[in-house]
């Protein structure tokens, strides 16, 4: 009955997906473990049970491309004091909204007569700061390299028309750091990537060439919807098969080697390398981006000044786990008991795009 | 000179509604009198009487209320005041009964146009003549600027149940079909693509319409094959079937590839990562019935403009009770689970 839509359906075929799975049968000589690193992908893959179609041999563990699942609870804290202010008006992608920090979210904050808005974009959080002189409005930034073209954008605008009442809440994160500290880490168990795709149209994969190198194994680009997704990982499990640690880009429709020139610019005009904590993980070195000294001043952390928040996780969540592919969802013990998405012990059971989400909505062995 | 102190005449043409609208004095009179009676009367609200004395025809009363809230006020395919009335006539109608009588209870803003209002009683009138129903007693309350927003409506409503039919959430039996009787998500995405923040237009038109028409039909032709109907809302259809499963403690299959959503509605759907199972109807109904006479009411269904897309989505199974699980176009299975509050769209 759907009526046909160009641009998705095709991606969607059963009769291309079920020569795909053959075709990943017929290569798939050994066991292989490969992380796909987007939420996104992880949503699609559990929505579309991709996973049960899959030859016993080929495990999909799910990465930590989540910007949600991985903003730190400090972000979250400090998100919350600033939009709990009376002159703020808090804008936000509608995710953040539900993530809990130590005891509240930004809904509580909201029902409690906080201003907090869901945006679709960065620009509309700007055009509000115009429409309301008399407030300060303040975006929360968070996301991977997909998100931070546009966020730079906002705040360089802002500078531009000078636009005083505007700031943003960063906890921009990078995809290929995270990579290199999970193929580092003791108990790693990835043998091959399936890159994000988005990330990857802005960034190009050129930047992934090292690390397949360096860490000796097949990194490929891939999209979201199912026949994307089991190309991705036929092309992995061939490079695996074949010996081969190299870049393919199986998301040629929308993936260059060098993408986006321009929106890489806009994020370096704004945004420097800074070191970054990703929820349930810790500290990653070079991971993140910050506001450049020359944009300081639209900085939300120091102008309402709650660089001194810091928070703790609960010692039941397992999300860091789960973000290294270290650990299914449903393996963790608290899984569907103290933790589900009506009382999320972590953000990765908060999130459409998190591991824990997915699996406790779609997934029929779910207690 | 001499100053002749003049005391005006208070103001009594409004073009936006005032504190004294709802005050019961002269302003109150002229409301009911300008924008509610020319629209609404009849027999029972020309007496003014503060209630309806109504005789009931034989049988079983059916009783429910609703009240609506919706934003925007006009939405592309109807208001709030089609809504309300078409609402509470399908509450009363999936449950077998014969809609006959609503009440309509107003709040309105201060401030709000009474041009507006005009037009939202103006459908209502309509709405409740389509559907062969009589709005016969009511009440308006105005509220300082700020305390609601623009109008609420609440009506409720009775209706009489038709002998022998026994409708009801819990009825499922192991191996009914489940039909849905057209597209899903039309009214929930034309709320959500009307309202400010989307840098998209669409041309979705809410769905918004009575059922009994078409419930009359059906039990007419099939009286005693229906085991449950039910008008998916709010949550949409994962919500309804969701209830369904839990109330009968069965197991729900659908089928992914019969689900029917408009192009327009799936494209807006895809574009903010929603699922059209989760978008709200408002003109949509759900019905359980036997196996065997599955064809037969799909047939009846398809006959009328309401019904013209009524598929077979599913059946009822004895596995996996309470829960709700749909077969993929890949073969794959997986839950259709209820929406959880509000729904966020995704963000990258």
């Amino acid at each position: 009955m759907l009526t046909p839509m160009k641009y998705i359906d095709e991606y969607r075929n059963p009769e291309l997906a079920r020569k795909l799975l053959n075709e990943i049968r017929r290569k798939a000589a050994h066991h292989w473990t490969i992380m796909e690193i987007c939420g996104g992908q992880t949503h699609s893959i559990i929505r579309n049970g991709i996973d049960q179609l899959l030859p016993d041999t080929i495990e999909l563990v799910h990465g930590p491309g989540c910007p949600v699942c991985v903003t730190p609870l400090e972000s979250i804290e400090r998100a919350l004091a600033i939009a709990a202010r009376e002159e703020v008006i808090f804008t936000s992608f509608g995710d953040m909204l539900r993530v809990p920090g130590n005891y509240r979210d930004l809904f509580m904050i909201r029902s409690a007569g906080g201003d907090v808005r869901i945006v679709f974009s960065p620009l509309d959080a700007l055009q509000i700061a115009r429409d309301n002189p008399a407030k300060e409005v303040v975006f929360f930034a968070v996301g991977f390299e997909t998100t931070a073209p546009a966020n730079a954008m906002a705040v360089w605008q802002a500078a531009r028309e000078g636009i005083e009442n505007f700031s943003v809440l960063v906890s921009q994160v990078m995809v290929p750091p995270a990579m290199r500290a999970i193929l580092s880490s003791p108990g790693n168990r990835v043998q091959g990537f399936l890159a994000a795709g988005h990330v990857c149209a802005v960034m190009g994969y050129e930047e992934y060439e090292p690390v397949a190198r360096e860490f000796q194994v097949p990194i490929v680009p891939t999209g979201f919807e199912p026949v994307e997704l089991l190309a991705g990982i036929l092309k992995t499990v061939e490079l695996l098969e074949e010996g081969k640690a190299e870049v393919v880009n199986c998301y040629g429709r929308v993936v260059s080697r060098a993408g986006n020139p321009v929106a890489q610019e806009t994020i370096h005009n704004v945004f420097e390398v800074t070191d970054r904590q990703w929820r349930g993980i810790g500290l990653i070195p070079g991971s993140g981006l910050g506001l450049r000294e020359s944009y300081a001043r639209f900085d939300a952390e120091k102008r309402f000044n709650v660089t001194n928040i810091f928070a703790e996780e609960s010692p039941f969540c397992m999300s860091g786990s789960v973000l290294q592919g270290k650990l299914k969802p449903d393996g963790c013990p608290a899984f569907a008991k103290e933790c589900t998405p009506q009382h999320p012990l972590g953000a990765t059971m908060v999130s459409s795009e998190g591991a824990c989400a997915a699996y406790y909505k779609y997934h029929l062995d779910t207690p | 000179m001499t100053i002749v102190p003049i005391c005006p005449a208070p103001v009594m043409q409004h073009e936006t509604v005032q504190m004294a609208h709802g005050a019961g004095g002269r302003l109150s009179q002229t409301l009911m009198q300008r924008v509610f009676m020319p629209h609404l009367h009849n027999a029972f609200l020309d007496l003014l009487d503060d209630q309806a004395k109504l005789d009931l025809p034989p049988g079983r009363t059916a009783f429910s209320t609703d009240t609506y809230v919706v934003s925007p006020v006009f939405f592309p395919g109807g208001n709030i005041g089609e809504l309300a009335v078409n609402g509470t006539v399908n509450d009363l109608a999936v449950g077998g009964a014969k809609p006959l009588y609503l009440s309509a209870g107003f709040v309105l803003e201060e401030g709000f146009s009474l041009a507006e209002l005009e037009d939202i009683v103006k459908s209502m009138a309509e709405a409740a003549r389509r559907a062969g129903v009589m709005i016969v007693t009511g009440d308006t309350k105005v509220v300082g600027k700020g305390q609601c927003d623009r109008i609420f409506i609440n009506t409720s409503g009775i209706g009489i149940i038709r002998e022998g039919v026994n409708l009801s959430c819990r009825n499922l039996k192991v191996s009914d079909s489940i039909i849905l009787s057209g597209t899903v998500g039309d009214h929930g995405m034309a709320i959500m693509t009307s309202r400010e923040g989307l840098s998209f237009q669409s041309r979705i038109t809410s769905d918004c319409a009575a059922l009994n028409g078409m419930i009359s039909t059906i039990l007419d032709e099939v009286p005693f094959a229906i085991h449950a109907m039910r008008d998916p809302t709010r949550g949409g259809v994962a919500a309804t079937l969701n209830e369904l499963a839990s109330s009968s403690s069965v197991g729900i299959e659908i089928h992914e590839t019969t689900i029917p959503v408009k192009p327009d509605v799936r494209g807006a759907c895809e574009l903010l990562g929603i699922d059209p199972l989760h978008v709200a109807n408002e003109g949509k109904l759900v019905v359980a019935v036997a196996a065997g006479d599955a064809e037969r009411v799909l047939e009846v269904m398809r006959a009328l403009d309401l019904g013209r897309d009524a598929v077979i989505i599913g059946s009822v199974v004895d596995d996996h009770p309470g829960m709700v699980v749909m077969r993929t176009v890949y073969g794959s299975r997986r839950i259709i689970d209820l929406p959880l509050g509000e729904q966020l769209p995704r963000i990258c």
